[in-house]
């Protein structure tokens, strides 16, 4: 009696899941193929690129953008100047040039996606209510599991990365983008229905001006995330900063562990710092 | 031909308004439909027709329906049944894109929180309706500067509108709906958001421009003394309904039920009544046939203190006074032009209570109402306290 419970025999699930991987990575190849073979050598492309830039031209170049981004204080141009001199001069300039190359890809992509389907789950309570417990499934799921099937789909290196931060870090961006525009107000949406517009000026003269602060703020957490998934997926070979964690992880070597470490939290303050203060300029002054 | 007319037009919100409906034309109230089937009747088959140039208000309480009885007309909320006609076309039926044709180009709205886009500037903002029909940019900022130059915001242009004042605001909403050169302004409540004083100054300031362009309006509002001020017409609502339409006077005057009486008991009656409402039939003597004797003997019977003097066609002469006539009896004085006195206070027929006050308290004698030299009444103290107060008013001449 007491063991009633062990008469259920185990459902097969995480066999089901490993089958439908299976499947996909079957089905999809077509897709995964030319992302595998083409997408993955242009991001290393990308970060090439990056580094064959002199850091003293990245750093002044930062410098200047991070002044005029800040409202023309030097708060921030200080800080990134001095982080980045640091991080060159610990030798994981290489690494953060990975990483950031990793942040923006993937960061891109989640918006790209993210947009669009924020958009549509405002203008439908249906989806909406579809829409959000995958959204909560998302961010719940540990992120290392994401890692395990995109390693299948599109073997190691950046691919899988972006990937797997692509999916971490896509729902902020849906989130807020559907919460921006629904509190846009009643009168503002029938002002614009009463002057005659058609469902697309609607969205773009009012709608979305009206909740791009929030919709930033989304994109906003939404590179903050990707960042940290990031570093994670190293975990399946993707090179930069958190490459160099694990590394020092497997060797229990505390001070280079530390040193990578601080290098993504200037990486992450600068990303920040810049997003926000975008964020803030123009739109409604006074 | 109105320009605007609504017909039986129904608005249940709820999920079962057809059921709902059919309670309605059997004739079950808000309260026990409500109760039936949880749907909530907004607008109760208003029936009603606008004419062209004229500023139709729509009155009543929060929550009589009349915010969503002026959207029903121009659909931004679908109605339940009924049909509303725009020159002649019937809104109900029409597909999206007529209904975008006919909000573009016959329906301009503005809004009670004035709902201007906050990124935009003022001259921005004017442009919308204009920027959406895909006119170019030169020919809609000359259109939208005309506009905003009209409402007296020529030199803010560039402001955003969380630099304007509330008042100012609400002229940049009315900029951007005039912009468009709609044949009819749908006003929601559109100066309630004010403080009294730029409210009464906005009202003048739609009568000037009314003077002016001879739009069609249909001005939402639930301050009665609004209403009376700027309406040609008035609808009272409650419950959905429309209870009774008609000019400020005949609300006023004769209200239909009484839920209107109660609802114009507090009203200011020294704004909306003149002085032909309050004017008696004068007790008069003719300077041609008759002399003090007669004037005396007509006063005392009337019990006057004075008496207006007419010639035959009932030309005002001026008064006598008691005093002045028995003194002339003594004296044997035959005719009246010795003790004429011609310092008559007068007014003429459509003169504001408001205005009569002030006269009134100096004057020693009733106040004669004058149209064209003619003697048409007097008003005397009593008739003008009566009239505040809400009784006997004088129709017959109105």
């Amino acid at each position: 009696m007491l063991n009633i419970l062990d008469k259920i025999p185990k459902l097969p699930i995480a066999d089901l899941v490993s089958d439908a991987t299976d499947w996909i990575e079957d089905t999809f190849d077509f897709f995964f193929k030319p992302v595998r073979n083409q997408f993955g050598p242009f991001l290393e492309d990308v970060s090439g690129l990056l580094q064959q830039i002199p850091p003293i031209i990245v750093i002044i170049i930062v410098a200047v953008l991070a002044f005029f981004v800040s409202g023309k204080k030097l708060g921030l141009a200080t800080f990134s100047v001095i982080g980045l001199i640091f991080i060159y001069n610990q030798g994981i300039w290489e690494g953060l040039m990975d990483t950031f190359t990793l942040v923006l890809a993937s960061s891109f992509f989640a918006v790209l996606i993210g947009m669009p389907i924020g958009i549509l789950m405002s203008k439908s309570n249906t989806l909406q209510s579809i829409v959000t417990p995958i959204l909560d499934f998302m961010q719940t799921m540990p992120a290392f599991v994401y890692l395990i099937p995109t390693v299948a789909f599109f073997s190691i290196g950046m691919p899988p990365g972006v990937f797997a931060s692509l999916i971490f870090a896509m729902p902020p961006t849906i989130r807020l983008t559907n919460l921006g525009i629904r509190q846009v107000s009643t009168e503002l949406v029938e002002a614009s229905e009463a002057f005659g517009s058609t469902f697309y000026q609607r969205l773009f003269k009012v709608e979305l001006p009206m909740a791009k602060k929030t919709i930033m703020a989304g994109i906003n957490q939404t590179v903050m995330l990707s960042l940290s998934m990031v570093v994670i997926a190293s975990m399946i070979g993707a090179p930069g900063l958190g490459r160099e964690v694990i590394r020092a992880l497997q060797r229990a070597d505390v001070g280079s562990g530390f040193v990578a470490g601080i290098g993504i939290v200037i990486l992450a303050i600068i990303i920040d710092r810049f997003t926000q203060n975008l964020n803030k300029q123009k739109g409604e002054n006074a | 031909m109105p320009v605007i007319k609504v017909e039986h037009l129904t608005k249940i919100f709820g999920k079962r308004p057809k059921e709902a409906l059919k309670l309605l034309e059997e004739g079950y109230s808000k309260e026990e439909i409500l109760k039936e089937t949880g749907n909530t009747v907004g607008v109760n088959q208003a029936t009603f027709e606008v004419e062209e140039g004229e500023i139709f208000v729509i009155m009543g309480l929060s929550g009589s329906g009349k915010s969503t009885l002026i959207r029903l007309i121009n659909r931004l909320i679908d109605p339940t049944s009924g049909n509303v006609f725009v020159d002649g076309k019937n809104l109900s039926k029409m597909s999206k894109e007529e209904l975008r044709q006919i909000r573009r180009e016959k329906l301009s709205m503005v809004f009670q929180r004035f709902a201007l886009f906050p990124f935009r500037t003022v001259l921005e903002n004017a442009e919308y309706g204009l920027e959406i029909q895909g006119i170019e940019k030169a020919e809609r900022e000359k259109k939208a500067k005309e506009a905003l130059e009209l409402v007296g915001l020529g030199g803010y242009i560039n402001q955003y509108p969380s630099q304007l004042s509330g008042g100012m605001q609400q002229r940049v909403g009315l900029a951007r709906a005039l912009a468009n050169d709609p044949e009819v302004l749908l006003m929601d409540e559109a100066f309630s958001a004010l403080d009294p004083l730029i409210r009464k100054e906005m009202q003048d300031e739609l009568l000037d421009l009314q003077e002016r362009m001879k739009k069609t309006i249909i001005f939402i509002t639930h301050d009665l003394d609004e209403a009376l001020r700027i309406g040609d017409r008035i609808a009272l609502m409650k419950d959905g309904s429309i209870v009774q339409v008609g000019t400020p006077e005949e609300i006023l005057v004769n209200p239909a039920n009484e839920y209107v009486e109660k609802f114009v008991e507090d009203v200011d009656r020294s704004k909306v009544l003149t002085a032909e409402h309050i004017m008696k039939r004068p007790e008069t003597i003719n300077i041609e046939k008759h002399g003090p004797r007669v004037a005396l003997e007509r006063m005392r019977e009337e019990g006057l203190s004075s008496i207006y003097v007419v010639d035959r066609q009932r030309n005002l002469k001026g008064y006598i006074t008691a005093d002045d006539a028995s003194d002339a009896k003594k004296r044997d004085v035959k005719g009246l032009h010795a003790i004429l006195r011609t310092d008559v206070p007068q007014v003429s027929l459509d003169t504001s209570m408001q205005d009569i006050f002030d006269l009134i308290h100096d004057s020693p004698v009733p106040i004669a109402v004058v149209e064209e030299g003619k003697l048409r009444g007097i008003i005397v103290r009593g008739s003008v306290i009566a009239a505040l107060a809400g009784s006997e008013v004088n129709m017959e001449n109105a």
